[in-house]
């Protein structure tokens, strides 16, 4: 059961949109690592996706999400990486941003890994989004980088990354 | 210029890099992906609606009919 939560390292987003943040050389000291991510891009609706140690292939993910008139699922294949969820885009609710908790059990060991996700979109709006999302990375490599990037343009000044250590008693 | 942050979790260190070319590839491919998979999201709700009507219409019922047995 996990009893601590510590901070590694937190970004936010200065003035200039960036087209993604990398958060490199995570010590493997921790059982867990949990991304919370407050996001919003100026492009034209979009889910971030994410990738580890920069690897693009062995990806299998599957998502869960409704848009508040109607649910579906599928499996999340742009660029066949893993999802973190939908974020704010350009024409949602001006100085709204979207929200996930990105959670990686186990990231240091030599097994395959999962990903999971929870998001929300916040827009003034009858068109919203949340979604569940879970990821299966085939690689028993530990986890050393985790890159967050919007499918469609970039992130916008005050989205923030925050990455914690979880450790196990 | 496009540029990414890079965070050095081990040192603290937050960097403003400009993407090198093979990124700025990879960014424009994963954005025309999108835009297919939405399209193709798109073209399967639109057919799903119209497949819908027609069924409700061979039924001779309402939506909220169809809702009503449903429940």
């Amino acid at each position: 059961m996990a009893n601590t939560y510590t901070l590694i390292s937190s970004v936010t987003v200065g003035a200039t949109a960036v087209a993604n943040i990398d958060l490199t050389s995570i010590p493997a000291t921790y059982t867990d690592i949990v991304i919370l991510g407050s996001l919003r891009t100026n492009g034209n609706g979009a889910g971030i996706t994410v990738t580890v140690n920069n690897s693009t292939t062995t990806y299998s993910s599957k998502r869960l999400y409704g848009d508040g008139s109607s649910a579906a699922s599928d499996s999340y294949l742009t660029s066949g990486l893993a999802l973190a969820g939908g974020t704010d885009a350009s024409s949602y609710t001006a100085n709204t941003f979207s929200n996930f908790l990105l959670y990686i059990p186990n990231y240091a060991s030599a097994n395959y890994k999962s990903i999971s996700s929870d998001a929300v979109s916040e827009n003034n709006s009858s068109s919203n989004y949340m979604s569940l999302n879970a990821t299966l990375w085939s690689n028993t490599a530990a986890i050393t980088s985790v890159k967050l990037t919007p499918d469609v343009g970039s992130l916008v000044q005050y989205s923030t990354a925050y990455l914690y250590g979880i450790s196990n008693a | 210029m496009t540029n990414k942050i890079v965070v050095d979790c081990s040192t603290g260190e937050v960097q403003e890099i400009a993407l090198t070319a093979e990124e700025i590839a990879e960014r424009e491919a994963m954005a025309e992906q999108y835009a297919t998979q939405k399209a193709e999201e798109e073209a399967q709700k639109a057919a799903d609606a119209i497949a819908k009507s027609a069924l409700l219409k061979k039924l001779g019922i309402t939506e909220a009919e169809a809702r009503l047995l449903l429940s």
